[in-house]
């Protein structure tokens, strides 16, 4: 037979069917046709496919079945998968969002994370900057630890990948190619997280990769072309404003330093960036296996000159089934090869600093050509001299050739004696290494060793490998004598990292040469449950239970238990809901659970050491030098931090599913935080260690809404909103809560060694700010060196700093819109932060005359921003520094992405198409911050990768 | 399987402290560590694996933060940096955030925690299990007592300093718990009894390995807190530092002839030094220590290549609270007197008294007939050289006048070749071109005299082992003999049962030393105060001397930014001792704040 949808004439592709209380089934081909053996009259065939209502049909006397299966917009039949298992979005108990290819992101995105962007509610993907391939920063509810990691736990394919980086690789899903991704889910409450205990107290995102098609040969090749441009470039002082400067505020002698020449230093940074994409694969099967191969290669060269990152990707994904399909088997194998070389961004507030009226070359330089600020006796000037922007970047290699590789093959076995009962053993790997180099040539002032006119040479390598294998036996059965349903679900997984690796550095002087290596080994081990009970198809209860442990703690704090709970009540199920013309669905869930963190760097911080000296770090004893054994800081009662999450949501379909959206609101306090705190003076062998120490709450709503408010053949328009408030909250951070304590310091930024901006404060958001109060003068301009004196002792002293402010949006919103008109469609997507501060590190480092006079140097002049101009700061000074007026509000608006294609059918051939789209990615940024980009992960602006705007044309086709 | 969560390191540079001590040179290697402690600023040199964390880790050093603390609050030095609450030094505004005391409290604590680790894992059960015996078990007796001389170090710079921190030994557990609080005289007392306990059983002065503590280090720390006890138990103890101050004295230990060598990169081969923290540009690297003291101190006018370094980092000065400390001090008479009998030459202009009309300040005959020579003390203007009080013969700067500093200086002419010199005191190493005197602005490097006291180059001029001219040679002289013969002096004068004569003569060992700069015929306790400061300027000792003399805070006695002042301000006593750090009295319940905190 044939199975088609409700609102379109084509046939359904890969819908399951199978004969009802039997394994046995298929699914359609590639056109919607279906072929089913062993079929007796009066079994019942059950068609289902994601997206649409399951149907069943008892076989009559035809040979023949065709289906028109009814579109369910509301996708509650939809699987989704859970962490050792799956379940439906009407049966989930927990707060899980599921992301499918289609609704992600598109246009120039290279790194897997940037399709999550704004897409999902209560989910921040901030990106690290303009850098190709450069990762993301990916918060879930804020992140819950404080000096633990906040990264959520990415699940591959059923395997937990390591979150860390690796030289070249900035996160694991830079090396998974975007085009190879079927769909995103994201696990947000503990209920849904629980079950991964311990390590999803910030969440979980698990990706699955696309597999082969069960109708035979397919083949997709995607392509583009992009160009990357800078959009804005920071407000230096122009030559001839710098120039007056000078001459109006100098010295002779600073006069006397001014050149001829008249350089845009940034100009000499940045260039066009150029990209190109392309990707292949083919997929195939029947109903037995099917397999899908693809490859994918990218290239790109960054906006700032030098920089540049090329990737070459290569899947493989497949499933079989044996045994009469009591057994099936998953197998899926990424390898991505990436080569990337990094440009210095100290160049940025270089090309901000240094003089224009010097020029980018000097013929008579002995440092490459390039003119540098050098003493009377020819030798660079080590400390107070910007160093020449170009040669920055054009004297230092520094790349990294790294690849990684993430697989897994599943067994999953229906009994044959008891089909309810199903065992899974799945074996996973996730392995990278990489080599790079890190170079500074022999002609470079910026080499350490630069009287010695020997470059910096440092190499490295690293590799990890993660081995995973984990087994569960699950149990599903309907109890019809009591209308229930039961999935009780039991497992074990063990998961083993290892992090090896060296560097030798300074190879090119042999006396300073420094040789490090490290082999660090990680093991965790859990056991888990999980009951499913439902009662009348209304009534949802999910438990979960893990025990957790982890080598990084010693003795009994090993092992964490983590449980939780959830109750959902499908209103819309219940009989007094059944006349209702407006109520489409509606769903209640609540849920508590306690999650777990271990993940603090360290590998050792519970044991004993000794870690020996490098050669550059000997004493001296007589006429020998020793080299030294130190021992290390331990902390023997570190333990599991621990996060009790609760979440009350409700999802709701509205008038046909015209509207269809969920609340959830949420309260989560993680206690016993892993935290790097001071360490009591004279316990310890150092001065500040981990230790389980504070609690911090988070409490926060989210609203996703999807609005569907044109739907005919030929016209449909789907708006997507989320909207996340979010407040984040230190409740205990010291074992004495000194109301005096200024907290613990952190956010250092450039200017002086020694200031923070940001404290970690009982009362208060995480890295707040932490400044003296500027007064302004009837103008509203700054008045140098005044501060209010917020203690009213007469003076100011650091005792008037107060907490302002923090870099955290307490709101954050994301819009996308798609329409599709016959063959054409049209995305787009915005996302608005509110509430976000960013202290600006590039006005205040350099945006006072003595930055420009360079007093404290007076053989040197350098160039500022043009702040300096509104400010009129003249002198440096640490309050200066910590001014609130650097601390500006960096809410935004942003229109991340448009994108338009066109749809070529090929009216001889059903299967091939053709289309072309055009997109524009990091389009318009509407923001007050008077900085380059709003955006900025640790509030700190300087020296940060400028996100470029980028157009991009690119070609599909499918044959 | 489960086993497998019992992970230890597999890395080479790490070593399970079970099996370190399986090698019997691993002892040395430790207690290396503990040595230095004090000069880097952890495992990886010059920066990398830090032993303290929350703060830059070569700012941060031992010896670069205790001589912040000592120097930079003090009149000796003014530094032009605003890196965090580092201008509240001089001005003597801290709090107990700042973060530069709480640094220098974490090296301090660091110190003696892991001098603990070290003597816990000696013990003489553990040596006996490991099958310690014989050379090595007596080599490692040794160590333990450099271990706890090096922790009995660490807390007397914390009595000084901070006075009431926690008193933890090798009894107490290493790890994550909150000690209790000890108040100044449990820990005098303590380290008293320490230093007493292993004096005997130290190597006897100067035949340890260069850079070891031996018997003198041990008792020259004993002098020092025995001639602070009073400001630390309320007791006095000056008979004591008399007599451990006489010990040293009487080991055989002989002052460096020329004082600038004490300061060179290689100023491990002078005499006269008991115990140096050492220092090697290529071995020993950190962005503390001596590295600092030498890049922070050169900027303006000076020349890197004099130092033997890349670069100045323009920091460091002096005030003129200083400098006027030259000027003063020695018994002119006795010390012309000493030159020979009166001649008929003399110096005549405005700097002198008469002024130009004279009588002349009188020059006095050397063992070279041509040659005349005085001490004489002068104020700003102008001189000539004449005999006989009358014009005629005279001269000066190509026979015009010779324009001079107010100062003290040694004049010496040769009335036939015409040629002088006019000398101050040679220990006053000031670099002053393009300097001002007075501090208009602390962050302009030119205002405020320059020092030139510590360098990066040998007796030969030649710069130090680190070719790329950023580390250096040049160790810092923590205890040496003319401290010594100070203490020793200070003693007696506070009735401590010394010889005064012996006390005088010690001092003018140091200015016979000095190039001769002039001869002393009594001394008080302000003498003193100022010969330490001429003698031991920019070594660490400042604040420790004005605090003892009641100098340090209140209005006594004041110098350039004194307060945050420009002439200088009186200040409260509290400001006698640091505050705890606001970080640990937040991670230790049991610790209260400091008087006036």
């Amino acid at each position: 037979g044939t199975v088609t949808e409700s609102e379109g004439n084509g046939g359904l592709p890969g819908v399951g069917i199978i004969i009802k209380g039997s394994t046995m089934g298929t699914t359609t081909d590639f056109d919607g046709h279906y072929t089913i053996n062993n079929v007796k009259v009066g079994d019942v065939l059950i068609f289902s496919y994601m997206g649409f209502n399951t149907q069943e049909v008892t076989v009559g006397s035809s040979t023949t079945i065709n289906v028109v299966l009814q579109e369910d917009s509301q996708a509650l039949d939809e699987v989704v998968i859970i962490g050792y298992g799956t379940t439906t979005v009407k049966d989930a108990t927990g707060s899980v969002t599921s992301v499918k290819a289609e609704d992600l992101n598109k246009g120039a995105i290279v790194t897997a994370d940037q399709m999550l962007t704004g897409k999902v509610a209560g989910v921040t993907v901030v990106s690290q900057g303009g850098a190709p391939g450069a990762g993301s920063t990916i918060r879930i509810r804020g992140g819950s630890s404080l000096t633990a990691s906040n990264n959520p736990l990415f699940v591959i394919d059923g395997v937990p990948v390591d979150g860390g980086n690796i030289d070249g690789i900035s996160n694991p899903l830079s090396t998974i190619n975007p085009n190879d991704i079927a769909s995103y889910t994201i696990l947000k409450d503990a209920s849904a997280t629980a079950i991964y205990g311990s390590r999803a107290s910030n969440g979980v995102i698990i990706i699955t990769t696309k597999k082969g098609t069960s109708d035979g040969f397919k083949a997709t090749y995607t392509g583009n072309v992009s160009v990357s441009q800078n959009i804005r470039t920071v407000d230096a002082l122009s030559t001839q404003q710098f120039r007056d400067y000078i001459t109006t505020n100098g010295t002779a002698s600073d006069i006397a330093l001014l050149g001829d020449a008249s350089t845009d230093w940034q100009d000499e940074l940045f260039q066009l960036g150029v990209g190109t994409d392309h990707n292949l694969s083919l997929q195939g099967g029947n109903e037995h296996y099917n397999l899908r191969g693809s490859m994918g290669y990218t290239n790109q060269t960054g906006t700032i000159k030098t920089s540049r990152f090329e990737r070459a990707t290569y899947a493989i994904g497949g499933n079989t089934k044996l045994l009469d399909e009591h057994l099936k088997i998953d197998l899926n194998a990424n390898l991505a090869l990436v080569n990337n070389r990094f440009a210095d961004t100290g160049a940025i507030s270089s090309a901000i600093s240094m003089d224009p009226t010097k020029p980018v070359y000097d013929s008579s330089s002995p440092y490459g050509g390039y003119w540098q600020w050098l003493q009377t006796n020819g030798n660079p000037i080590a400390v107070g001299a910007p160093k020449n922007p170009v040669a920055l970047l054009k004297q230092r290699d520094n790349s990294a050739y790294a690849t990684r590789s993430i697989g897994n093959i599943q067994f999953d076995y229906k009994m044959h004696f008891l089909p309810e009962l199903r065992a899974n053993l799945n074996l996973g790997y996730d392995v990278s290494s990489s080599d790079g180099h890190d170079n500074t040539y022999n002609s470079a002032t910026a080499s350490n060793v630069e009287l010695a006119k020997l470059g910096n040479e440092r190499t490295y390598e690293q590799s990890k490998t993660n081995l995973l294998w984990d087994f569960y036996l699950n149990y599903a059965t309907d109890l019809e004598s009591i209308d229930s349903s039961l999935d009780v679900m039991a497992g074990y997984s063990y998961q083993n990292f290892e992090n090896k690796g060296s560097s030798v550095s300074d190879i090119q002087d042999p006396t300073i040469t420094q040789f490090f290596d490290f082999y660090n080994v990680l093991n965790l081990q859990s056991f888990f449950g999980r009951l499913k009970y439902g009662f009348a198809d209304k009534y949802l209860l999910t438990l979960t239970y893990r025990r957790d442990g982890s080598s990084r703690f010693v003795g009994d704090n090993k092992w964490g238990n983590f449980p939780s709970a959830a109750f959902a009540w499908k209103i819309y199920e219940e009989d007094f809901m059944s006349g209702s013309e407006t109520v489409t669905n509606l769903k209640l869930r609540l849920s508590w659970g306690i999650t777990g963190q271990q993940d603090i760097g360290p590998y050792y911080p519970a044991i004993a050491q000794y870690l020996g000296s490098t050669e550059t770090a000997q004493y001296q004893f007589g006429d020998s030098f020793i080299n030294t054994y130190r021992a290390e800081p331990f902390n023997t009662t570190l333990k599991w931090e621990e996060t009790t999450t609760y979440n009350l949501g409700i999802d709701f379909g509205l008038w046909d599913d015209l509207l269809t959206g969920s609340v959830d609101t949420y309260y989560r306090e993680t206690k016993d935080l892993l935290n790097f705190i001071p360490f009591p003076g004279g316990s310890s062998l150092s001065n500040a260690g981990n230790a389980n120490i504070g609690t911090m709450v988070n409490k926060g709503v989210e609203l996703s809404l999807n609005v569907n408010p044109i739907r005919k053949d030929d016209l449909n328009l789907d708006i997507a909103f989320n909207a996340t408030y979010n407040d984040t909250e230190i409740t205990k951070l010291t074992t004495n809560n000194d109301p005096n304590y200024e907290g613990v310091e952190t956010g250092g930024f450039s200017g002086g060694v020694g200031n923070t901006i940001q404290r970690h404060t009982v009362g208060y958001a995480p890295s707040s700010f932490f400044v003296y109060e500027q007064v302004y003068d009837e103008n509203n301009k700054p008045i140098e060196g005044v501060y209010v004196d917020r203690n009213n002792d007469g003076e100011i002293t650091i005792a008037d700093k107060y907490r302002y402010k923090n870099p955290a949006s307490y709101l954050t919103f994301g819009l996308a819109a798609n329409l599709d008109y016959k063959n054409w469609n049209f995305t787009m997507a915005w996302r608005a932060n509110v509430g976000n501060y960013v202290y600006n590190n590039i006005d205040s480092n350099l945006g006072y005359g003595l930055q420009l006079l360079n007093s404290a140097f007076p053989e040197v002049i350098s160039n500022g921003v043009e702040n300096v101009l509104e400010s009129g700061f003249v002198n440096g000074g640490a309050e200066r520094y910590l001014s609130d007026y650097y601390i500006q509000d960096a809410s935004f608006i942003k229109l991340d992405n448009i994108n338009i294609s066109y749809r070529f059918n090929n009216p001889n051939d059903k299967k091939a198409n053709a289309s072309l789209s055009l997109s524009g990615q990091n389009l318009w940024t509407i923001t007050d911050y008077t900085g380059l980009d709003p955006e900025v992960g640790s509030g700190i602006d300087y020296n940060i990768y400028p996100r470029p705007i980028t157009f991009m044309l690119g070609l599909n086709l499918t044959f | 399987c489960l086993n497998d969560l019992d992970q230890i390191p597999k890395d080479n540079d790490y070593v399970l402290a079970d099996e370190l001590f399986n090698d019997p040179a691993a002892y040395k290697q430790v207690l290396a560590k503990l040595y230095a402690g004090l000069a880097i600023s952890g495992q990886q040199g010059p920066a990398g694996l830090p032993d303290i964390t929350g703060i830059d880790e070569g700012f941060s050093q031992y010896i670069r933060q205790y001589w912040l603390a000592q120097e930079v609050t003090t009149d000796e030095a003014v530094i032009g940096w605003a890196d965090g609450s580092l201008p509240d030094y001089h001005n003597q505004s801290w709090n107990s955030s700042n973060e530069f005391i709480a640094a220098l409290y974490n090296r301090i604590m660091y110190q003696i925690t892991s001098c603990n680790a070290f003597l816990r894992e000696t013990t003489a059960s553990k040596l006996s299990d490991r099958g310690v015996t014989g050379d090595l078990l007596a080599e490692v007796q040794l160590y333990r007592n450099e271990a706890r001389f090096l922790r009995a170090l660490s807390y007397a710079h914390a009595i000084d300093l901070y006075g009431n921190i926690a008193l933890v030994t090798e009894a107490d557990e290493v790890g994550y718990w909150t000690p209790q609080q000890s108040n100044r005289t449990e820990l005098f007392n303590f380290v008293e009894s320490e230093l007493l306990a292993i004096e005997g059983n130290m190597t006897a002065p100067k035949s340890n390995e260069y850079a070891r503590a031996d018997q003198a280090a041990a008792w020259t720390l004993l002098a020092k807190l025995y001639l602070n006890a009073e400001v630390y138990t309320g007791t006095n103890r000056y008979s004591d530092c008399v007599t451990y101050a006489s010990k040293v004295i009487n080991a055989g230990y002989t002052l460096e002839d020329t004082y600038d060598n004490l300061f060179l990169a290689d100023n491990h081969t002078t005499t006269g030094v008991i115990f140096p923290v050492a220092f090697d540009g290529l071995r020993t690297q950190s962005y503390g220590g001596t590295t600092f003291l030498i890049h922070a101190a050169v900027g303006g006018s000076m020349d890197p290549d004099d130092f033997g370094i890349n670069g100045g980092w323009g920091g460091n000065r002096t005030t003129s609270a200083l400098v006027n400390k030259f000027n003063t001090g020695i018994d002119l008479t006795a010390s012309n007197n000493a030159i020979g009998a009166a001649s008929n030459w003399g110096i005549v202009g405005s700097a002198t008294p008469n002024g130009w009309g004279g009588p002349d300040v009188v020059l006095y005959e050397t063992s070279d007939a041509d040659v005349k020579q005085c001490f004489a003390t002068l104020v700003d203007g102008e001189i000539k050289f004449r005999p006989d009080n009358t014009w005629g013969n005279d001269f000066g700067d190509e026979n015009g006048n010779i324009a001079v500093a107010a100062g003290l200086y040694k004049i010496t002419v040769n009335v036939v070749t015409q040629a002088f010199t006019i000398e101050s005191d040679p220990r006053g190493i000031f670099h002053t071109d393009g300097q001002n005197l007075e501090i208009e602005e602390i962050g302009t490097f030119t205002d405020g005299y320059a020092i030139a006291k510590f360098k990066n180059v040998d007796q030969n001029g030649l710069a130090g082992g680190d070719s790329t001219g950023n580390f250096t040679d040049t160790d810092f002289p923590l205890f040496r003999l003319a401290d010594v013969y100070l203490m020793y002096a200070e003693a007696t004068l506070r009735g401590g049962g010394g010889s005064e004569s012996e006390a005088i003569g010690y001092i003018n060992e140091l200015r016979d030393r000095a190039d001769n700069f002039g001869k002393v015929t009594s001394i008080d306790l302000d003498f003193i105060l100022d010969e330490r400061a001429r003698e031991l300027y920019w070594e660490g000792h400042r604040r420790t001397d004005l605090v003892r003399y009641g100098r340090f805070s209140n209005g006594d006695y004041v110098w350039p930014w004194k307060g945050g002042v420009k002439e200088g301000t009186a200040t409260s006593a509290h400001l006698d001792i640091f505050p705890i750090p606001s970080t640990d009295l937040n991670a230790n319940p049991n610790l209260t704040q400091n008087t006036g905190y």
